[in-house]
């Protein structure tokens, strides 16, 4: 399990990397967006992998799943989402006013 | 529990609510909102300052949680003076936008307060993920201000800064990820504590987080490999912006001096982290600033060359890692962000009264009263270059000789005296061509790429760099208490335990739970 994880993480980060590194700014938004998959996952694996934890300290069990990572994922999806958004917003902007989606959009090649 | 270290935030966050609720309103109205908040932060700054000057370190705890487990701000003589500077800035920023430059786009003042709360959020958190946070926000600004005003320069210049930085936050959440899974705290004053009791097996994922975790703040401080975004970033930027930029590299030095004086220090494994690549970095941003202030054509890209010069030099003082060396190298911080941000105040000047030819090093229409701007400009380059009498020239001496004792001290030495004539050299050049030369407008004068709409009010611009040059001048004559100030900050961070102490309290209280 653990190494399926981490295997699905490592996959996730690397297709980012390649994607953030092409020359269109669809790609680069696309490989942002996996990469920020990759990183919310290990926020979120940060808490250790267990299936039958519950998130709530109850009498009688023993153990609980941690609920911190769970917080701070919620906070990381949020302010990755609105950066996206942002991002989308500005390369359309930067393919309205140069007329190419390239990351130097309109800069003499 | 005195509520003064929350302020700085609140201040600006309402502000930046209430103009944005009120955004139909006249312009006129927007500007008195702005303004009485930025007075007040510069109060409340001053205020923060002076009570941090007894030496305490004040914690805040919100919600009143109990840390580790609740978020804590922290006020130190540290967080107190970047939260001041920042005040200052924020005011001169305000005072050139009057010019017309806040009516370029919408919610220039929104954004302004929003930065606001998010660099004074940065400077006085406690706790990793909320540094994070505070990051974020402003951040976000910092999109959103950058390109302001519009045009396909800036737009070019922010997708890349917005793609870089989202990168980079990516980066810090890996990194803060790692932490939270080995360490089990975010809180940086429980990193000390955590930090020397990590099974052996562990140290090496450790320190790669936390190795991680220092690449995040030299990205945002523009060192060497990772700092080609900034004269890009800061000449796109509309020049008033351009002025609150410059504390945002400060935010990464910050950061960085911040967490390893707290964390990496406290721990055998981690005290080495920086050491061995730190200062030679340094050395290298500062050639590459020098490179590309030689190269520049206008004052705005040679000054952002300079911000990355000073960013190098306030570099060497974290590396070097003394008590001395954090002294001086905070002194030097303040005196460089006021001369830097006067500079930019200038070039704004500058490029208003020459019309198309802008900022330019070329001959161009004769600059009205010339000596006023002249011996401004002559002010802030003898600042900024670390010629004698002014505090350039002081803070320069002082890391000089805080860095005599380290292995990189030869190379320290002759990149800052270098630094320093390159960027006395490329000011004079400038400064014959643009106060010794006046030509006719001249026809086939290149039109610089982001045109500035340019506003006939410029008397605020004035304003506001009368008020840096001011800064820059107590900076100088005040040099003994600033520098007796950045003293006891630097004791006041080599002693990590004060820190651990006013955050957690008796620190053996808190119960730990053994993570699998």
């Amino acid at each position: 399990m653990e190494f399926l994880v981490s295997a699905a993480i490592g996959i996730l980060t690397a297709s980012g990397l390649y994607l953030i590194l092409r020359p269109t700014t669809f790609s680069v938004v696309l490989g942002l967006t996996l990469l920020s998959y990759a990183v919310n996952a290990l926020i979120f694996f940060g808490g250790r992998l267990g299936a039958s934890a519950p998130p709530l300290v109850l009498p009688g069990t023993d153990g609980h799943a941690d609920p911190l990572p769970q917080a701070l994922v919620l906070t990381a999806i949020v302010i990755g989402f609105g950066m996206t958004a942002y991002l989308v917003a500005l390369a359309l902007r930067a393919k309205g006013e140069s007329g190419n989606d390239h990351v130097d959009a309109g800069e003499e090649r | 529990m005195s509520h003064l270290p929350i302020l700085p935030v609140l201040i600006p966050f309402l502000t930046a609510g209430l103009l944005l609720a009120t955004h139909g309103m006249a312009m006129g109205f927007k500007r008195a909102v702005s303004s009485a908040s930025v007075v007040a932060l510069v109060v409340v700054s001053i205020l923060l300052l002076i009570e941090s000057g007894d030496g305490l370190i004040r914690a805040y705890r919100l919600g009143d949680w109990p840390a580790p487990f609740g978020i804590a701000l922290v006020a130190d003589r540290l967080a107190a003076l970047m939260v001041t500077l920042t005040a200052m800035l924020a005011a001169a920023v305000l005072i050139s936008a009057l010019s017309g430059t806040d009516s370029q786009g919408r919610h220039f003042h929104v954004f302004l307060h929003l930065q606001i709360a998010g660099l004074n959020g940065a400077f006085l958190t406690g706790d990793l993920f909320n540094l994070f946070v505070f990051f974020e926000i402003l951040l976000l600004a910092s999109y959103a201000l950058l390109v302001h005003g519009g045009g396909l320069p800036r737009t070019r210049a922010g997708l890349a800064y917005v793609v870089l930085n989202l990168a980079g936050s990516a980066l810090f959440l890996i990194a803060l990820g790692l932490t939270y899974g080995t360490l089990g705290t975010l809180n940086m004053a429980d990193l000390a504590l955590v930090l020397p009791m990590v099974a052996s097996g562990d140290q090496a994922l450790v320190r790669t987080t936390l190795a991680l975790l220092a690449a995040v703040f030299v990205l945002k401080a523009a060192l060497l490999p990772l700092g080609f975004w900034l004269p890009h970033v800061y000449t796109a930027a509309a020049l008033p912006v351009a002025v609150l930029f410059v504390i945002m590299t400060k935010v990464g030095i910050y950061a960085l001096l911040r967490v390893s004086t707290i964390g990496f220090v406290t721990a055998p494994f981690t005290a080495d982290l920086l050491q061995p690549w730190l200062a030679w970095l340094a050395l290298g941003t500062i050639a590459l600033g020098s490179i590309g202030t030689l190269a520049a054509t206008r004052l705005s890209v040679a000054v952002a060359n300079i911000v990355m010069i000073s960013s190098g030099t306030l570099l060497l003082g974290v590396a070097a890692g003394s008590v001395t060396a954090y002294a001086a190298m905070l002194y030097y911080l303040v005196n460089t962000t006021v001369v830097t941000a006067g500079l930019f105040l200038l070039a704004d000047r500058v490029s208003r009264q020459r019309g198309a030819v802008a900022d330019v090093f070329e001959k161009g229409p004769r600059i009205a009263g010339i000596l006023a701007t002249g011996g401004a400009y002559l002010i802030l380059a003898v600042a900024a270059s670390g010629v004698p009498p002014l505090s350039g020239f002081l803070g320069k001496i002082m890391v000089m000789q805080s860095l005599q004792e380290t292995s990189t001290a030869v190379g320290a030495w002759a990149a800052m005296l270098l630094s320093g004539f390159v960027v006395a050299l490329v000011l004079a050049r400038a400064a014959s061509t643009f106060f010794w030369e006046p030509g006719r407008a001249d026809k086939q004068a290149p039109t610089p790429e982001p045109v500035r709409q340019i506003s006939s009010n410029t008397g605020s611009t004035e304003t506001a760099l009368l008020g840096m040059i001011a800064c820059a001048l107590v900076i100088t004559l005040g040099a003994a208490p600033i520098s007796a100030y950045t003293r006891a900050t630097a004791d006041q961070l080599a002693t990590p335990a004060g820190y651990v102490e006013a955050v957690l309290g008796d620190s053996s209280a808190i119960r730990r739970e053994r993570r699998p």
